[in-house]
């Protein structure tokens, strides 16, 4: 029991007739990187809006650092922070007053100095004073996980982090993941990408037509597939591998 | 819970600093908000105003609080837009996912609005008493066309809070306030209405924008107010009660 940080038991969401979750049971350990895969319209999102309390579930249950989602969403909203679909970043203040400003609503006692530690730490300093208007969709990304980092919540989630990213960007935020991870903060994950959940992720879940229809660690799914027979195949590099290495070499210089 | 409370006054403090400097940020609010009235009241005193008998000799006493009502419907319906935009970009949702108080974000935009009203407002009197506005009004007069202003403003502004909280698409946003910004219009605020066709004035005289304009006018001219301004705080009321009853539950929709 206090080994989880969610536990979802038989829940259920429709919007008019549109029957989206038909009953869905997971589980997330704490400390553990969990990505939900899915298509898209497979009720991703929902169940990323029931667990921060922004959506009501019509059955079932939804557990949060021990909370229920439900009746105790105060508690649930003090553990958690959001990183949502698109960029939930103020595009008329500059980097710098969207940290200030989120630092105060949870608030924290020095929130210039939490701001500064955060643009520091994502490299957002030089970029700091400016409108986020300016700013790249990479940078924005990063300011937005930035916020949700602001009071160091037990559990973070992130509904498609890298949705739209260019692959320089898409690495900058699994590295990001990786560290909070590291960290002792257990990552929420939503995403469409087979390889970063495979990247990323000590647990996967997948969301099909309402429901879970397989869970478990990367290894626990490969079983689930006839064991793997040897071929011999020329190993190429990927493209964005080269691109990820060219770049990466360009920085260095 | 309580402790949630206990935040409300700061984190509204919050959200109100914020959208303030999204008003202060944008040239195109502050030039609607408070060059356009402006402009329009010029317009009205040195090119119209010539010609338009009122029976009084200082047009631009006769027309500014019709200006005022326009400056503040144009302001209201910018409310409406923030509003949508923190709907539509998400952060809402990251407000609402937070151990804030629950309304905090909603009441921000409301004295957001009411404040930029203010502003607009005393820029607007200071350039009307720069073209020859001369009250004759004391104290407490002004204190009354400032709790009209400020009543009028409220209920606008619950009109517009429904509107961003309910409108689909941006282009719905403000399309609530063109009516309230033409309403003036057919009112007592520019031409009497005595010398209006018979439909138009009875339109006119009955419609709330005609008792506001006259309590006020008569208010800052020092004339006896008669029966206008309970007609007007009537409306003023009215529209608050109904309108903040239709914000409140497109809110509790969206915040589910």
């Amino acid at each position: 029991m206090h080994n989880q940080a969610i536990q979802v038991k038989g829940l259920q969401k429709s919007f008019k007739q549109l029957h989206v979750l038909k009953g869905v049971d997971f589980e997330v350990e704490k400390g553990s990187i969990f990505a939900l895969l899915g298509s898209n319209g497979a009720g991703k999102t929902t169940i990323v809006k029931i667990l921060t309390t922004l959506l009501k579930p019509e059955g079932g249950t939804a557990t949060v650092n021990g909370f229920d989602a439900v009746s105790n969403p105060d508690s649930v909203r003090r553990s958690i922070s959001l990183t949502g679909q698109f960029a939930a970043v103020d595009e008329m203040l500059t980097g710098r007053e969207n940290l200030i400003m989120i630092a105060k609503l949870r608030h924290l006692k020095n929130p210039r100095k939490v701001a500064d530690e955060l643009l520091n730490r994502f490299g957002l300093t030089d970029a700091a004073d400016r409108s986020v208007s300016t700013f790249s969709g990479g940078m924005r990304r990063r300011l937005d996980i930035a916020m949700s980092l602001i009071g160091k919540p037990q559990l973070v989630f992130l509904d498609e982090p890298t949705a739209g990213l260019d692959p320089e960007a898409r690495f900058e935020v699994w590295k990001v993941v990786k560290e909070l991870a590291n960290g002792g903060t257990t990552v929420f994950l939503t995403t469409q990408y087979l390889d970063e959940a495979e990247q990323l992720a000590d647990q996967i879940a997948i969301l099909h037509e309402g429901r879970i229809i397989a869970s478990g660690t990367l290894a626990d799914l490969k079983k689930l597939f006839p064991p793997a027979r040897v071929e011999y195949v020329e190993k190429q590099p990927s493209l964005e591998e080269i691109f990820i290495a060219i770049v990466g070499k360009k920085e260095e210089r | 819970m309580d402790a949630m409370e206990n935040h409300f006054l700061s984190d509204m403090r919050v959200m109100f600093g914020r959208s303030m400097r999204h008003i202060f940020r944008s040239t195109d609010t502050i030039l609607t908000v408070a060059v356009m009235p402006v402009a329009l009241m010029l317009l009205f005193v040195y090119v119209f105003g010539g010609a338009i008998q009122t029976g009084t000799d200082n047009y631009v006493n006769y027309v500014l609080p019709g200006i005022l009502l326009i400056a503040i419907a144009s302001g209201t319906s910018y409310t409406a837009y923030r509003l949508f935009m923190d709907k539509q970009r998400g952060i809402f949702e990251r407000f609402q996912s937070m151990p804030i108080a629950r309304s905090a974000a909603l009441w921000g935009h409301v004295l957001t609005s009411l404040v930029s009203d203010a502003i607009s407002v005393a820029a607007i009197i200071l350039v009307a008493l720069i073209i020859g506005f001369r009250p004759s009004a004391g104290v407490v007069p002004w204190l009354a066309v400032a709790g009209i202003l400020a009543l009028f403003a409220l209920a606008l502004t619950w009109i517009a809070a429904t509107a961003g909280l309910s409108a689909k698409s941006v282009d719905g946003v403000s399309a609530f306030s063109y009516p309230l910004i033409f309403l003036p219009f057919i009112s007592s605020a520019f031409v009497p209405t005595e010398s209006m066709p018979p439909v138009v004035r009875a339109f006119a005289e009955n419609q709330p924008v005609t008792p506001i304009v006259e309590s006020i006018r008569a208010l800052l001219s020092g004339q006896p107010i008669g029966s206008d301004i309970w007609v007007a705080l009537a409306w003023c009321l009215a529209i608050l009660i109904v309108a903040y009853l239709f914000a409140m539950r497109a809110y509790q929709r969206k915040v589910a």
